[in-house]
């Protein structure tokens, strides 16, 4: 029966007709329960009735969509097994960038068009912090190949080197963020240390344990990291040194005075956005065109083969260290930004499911693609608040969402992967040296 | 053998657990020759390339490249990737091991990683693309157009090295393995699934890349037609012992070898075995 349900390809009208049968029966088998019989509240008493004729649409309307369903789908495969390949992967390229523009020209205007809807800047922030999380991981999972499933640690290690050092030494926003990317860098090293031998399921088992114990620490260890209270009161960066502030301190000026403009909370937001948009794309450029040089080249070399990497007399520990390092760094980047939005971080905010939904942007987006972190993290960032028009729903229909795109797209939403450099183009650069 | 020797194994012993793999194997290399080692399934041929290029440990024995210009080399201390790096002994495997999503050209260009990677500077000469890296970027081109021509992979260098037919893949890895600068390139069963005309070819490259450029290559075939051909020097291993050692001449002759090849009953013409189309 399955066999006939799941058929990839029902051509002719009597496979669809069939098809759309057995899809009917079994609506009709489940509906009989669900649709066929309801219970009546009748004076206390619930009682039992039929449904028959809401049973009979239901099935009509089962069979229908099916056999809607399988002709548009077969229109579909014919007409894409009908396009050769190699066209196929140049017309994505094209669509991707083009698409990459267009998302990047939103994301510039965004804040025009909703100058007082804090909201949408805010959860339009929210997806740029995941993009530029998912972007550091892409380097370790996608590139590199290493599962890491502990990715949030060094978000959390970055988040409160800046804490600690603004509480202690009184750094600002924009002093403590390259030491919190180097310390962050610093952790991903030495957790890159113990596991260079391990693969796959091992090395993502030890990652786990490693994002753990950093969240650990940081709720036991109180006297650096006050606990589970976490730390508050951290400043809002500036901008070159203008606070974002009502009232700024005596003889200075706030970004609102120093412009001339009425003071207004939405300013904050905005450059909240604008700083996180700038650092993601920071971040693009620079795993963008690491991936062009031999450092990324080798990353990529070692998720294909391990050994052959070594046949080639490649130094893969050194190839493994610098993939965790550089993850790391822009993962502590981003936990800076995130402790100077919140302005208060705790352990709370460093689960293992924040790494879990920075993974899955990798994965869904399509492992390596920075296209596809993009659109992975709006559809992961997004669906959920869309979904709250649906209250307790709102968490099933993502899980359904998740596995229809993985149906649909098993390796991703962006799959096709761009070469770093190509023959003709090459050639004829290097031609006219 | 009147050539200078290039790599010499002594008493090289490499055991796993109960299991002798090989036994007691004294050999040596000559530099700018083909030299083949030939055997029966399970002889140990696989592992004694594994014992060369570090991926193994030998138990016992010695490995020792003369080097032409870095002096002699220990290659039993050294390990993983140091082979290939500092001795530029470089090898292909049995079961291709390509990077298989990369193109063709990103495989060839991977190859030069080290050289590449020291011009870059720990990456910020290459970030900057400062006129040091270009300049090893455009060489590691050059070497990467060079091998493609050679071995006549222009066409697909664009082409990912995993979607492209088997013979060619094979070629690929060779084309790879050359972009590492070899003094000695080991090729393990490099006609294995190659059709009598890529087979021919194949003789063809080899004996260009040993005339020619004046690499040595250590052979581990099973096709008869390529060993026979290109080999300068042949040397047959069974359960990990040096059973005969010669010339293709003097192999096909050694009642050993056939022995080891047709087991101690058989009549049948050994020729027809092991006697390729010289
Ligand atoms: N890592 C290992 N652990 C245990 N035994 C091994 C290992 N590697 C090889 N062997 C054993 O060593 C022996 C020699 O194997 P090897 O692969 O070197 O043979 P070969 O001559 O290359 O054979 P073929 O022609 O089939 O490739 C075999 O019995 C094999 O099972
Ligand atoms: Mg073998």
């Amino acid at each position: 029966m399955s066999a006939v349900i799941v058929a990839r390809h029902a051509r002719t009208p009597t496979e669809r007709f069939k098809d759309a049968a057995w899809v009917a029966f079994v609506a009709l088998l489940l509906g009989i329960p669900m649709v066929g019989m309801t219970t009546v509240d009748q004076g206390g008493a619930l009682v039992v009735t039929t449904r028959f004729g809401v049973l009979a649409a239901f099935v009509a309307a089962s069979f229908a969509g099916r056999f809607a369903f399988r002709w548009v789908m077969d229109q579909y495969r014919t007409r894409r097994d009908a396009k050769s390949t190699t066209v196929k992967v140049d017309r994505t390229a094209k669509v991707v960038q083009v698409l990459g523009w267009g998302i990047l020209g939103v994301a510039l205007f965004l804040p025009a068009m909703y100058s007082d809807n804090r909201y949408v800047v805010d959860t339009a922030t929210t997806v740029l912090i995941y993009v530029m999380l998912g972007w550091g991981l892409n380097v370790v999972v996608g590139l590199a190949g290493l599962l890491d499933l502990g990715y949030v640690a060094f978000y959390a290690v970055g988040a409160y080197t800046y804490a600690l050092l603004f509480t202690h030494f009184g750094w600002t926003f924009w002093e403590a963020l390259p030491a919190a990317g180097a310390m962050a860098a610093t952790f991903g090293i030495l957790l890159g240390y113990p596991i260079l031998r391990l693969r796959g399921d091992y090395l993502a088992i030890v990652t786990l344990g490693f994002g753990e114990i950093i969240r650990v620490i940081l709720v036991n260890w109180t006297e650096l990291s006050n606990g589970p209270n976490g730390i508050g009161s951290i400043p809002r960066p500036t901008l070159f040194g203008l606070p974002f502030e009502r009232n700024p301190a005596e003889g200075e000026q706030s970004f609102a005075t120093f412009f001339g403009l009425e003071f207004s909370g939405m300013h904050r937001i905005i450059f909240l956005y604008y700083l996180i948009l700038v650092l993601a794309l920071l971040t693009n450029l620079f795993v963008s065109r690491l991936r062009k040089l031999p450092v990324g080249r080798a990353w990529e070399a070692l998720r294909e083969d391990e050994i052959a990497c070594k046949a080639m007399g490649m130094n893969v520990t050194n190839v493994k260290l610098s993939a965790f390092a550089i993850g790391a760094m822009l993962g502590g980047f981003a936990g800076v930004f995130f402790a100077a939005r919140q302005g208060f971080i705790s352990p709370e905010s460093f689960t293992f499911s924040e790494s879990a939904i920075i993974l899955a942007i990798v994965v869904l987006g399509g492992m390596g693609s920075q296209m596809g972190v993009v659109l992975a993290a709006l559809v992961l960032v997004l669906l959920p608040e869309l979904g709250r028009n649906f209250a307790e729903y709102r968490m099933l229909l993502f899980g359904t969402a998740m596995v229809l795109i993985m149906v649909w797209k098993p390796s991703g939403l962006l799959s096709s992967r761009e070469p770093t450099i190509r023959l003709a183009k090459a050639s004829a650069m290097g031609g006219q040296k | 053998m009147s050539a200078a020797t290039l790599l010499s194994v002594e008493n090289l012993t490499m055991r796993f657990g109960g299991l002798t793999a090989i036994d007691d194997l004294s050999l040596s290399v000559p530099a700018g020759k083909i030299t083949a080692i030939i055997g029966p399934n399970g002889a140990g041929k696989t592992t004694f390339f594994n014992c060369l290029t570090g991926f193994y440990k030998p138990t016992t024995g010695s490995v020792r490249l003369a080097h032409p210009k870095r002096g002699e080399m220990r290659l039993e201390t050294m390990t993983g990737h140091r082979v290939a790096r500092d001795a530029q002994v470089v090898r292909t495997f049995q079961n291709i091991r390509l990077f298989p999503k990369m193109t063709v050209l990103e495989n060839l260009i991977v190859a030069q990683h080290n050289r590449l990677q020291d011009a870059s500077r720990f990456s910020i000469a290459g970030l900057f693309s400062l006129p040091g890296y270009r300049k090893a970027e455009v060489e590691a081109l050059k070497t990467a157009v060079h091998w493609l021509d050679r071995l006549g992979l222009t066409g697909i260098a664009d082409t990912a090295a995993g979607d492209l037919p088997y013979g060619t893949q094979r070629r690929i890895e060779i084309a790879r393995a050359l972009c590492v600068d070899p003094v000695l390139l080991c090729l393990d069963e490099p006609a294995a699934g190659l059709n009598p005309r890529e087979s021919a070819e194949l003789n063809t490259l080899l004996l260009s890349l040993c005339r020619e450029e004046g690499i040595a290559i250590l052979l581990i075939e099973h096709d008869m037609s390529v060993v026979m051909n290109v080999s300068d020097h042949i040397c047959v291993l069974n359960y990990g012992r040096k059973i005969a050692e010669g010339t293709p001449l003097e192999i096909r002759n050694d009642p050993q070898v056939i022995k080891a090849y047709l087991g101690e009953d058989d009549e049948s013409e050994p020729a027809t075995l092991i006697g390729g189309n010289a």
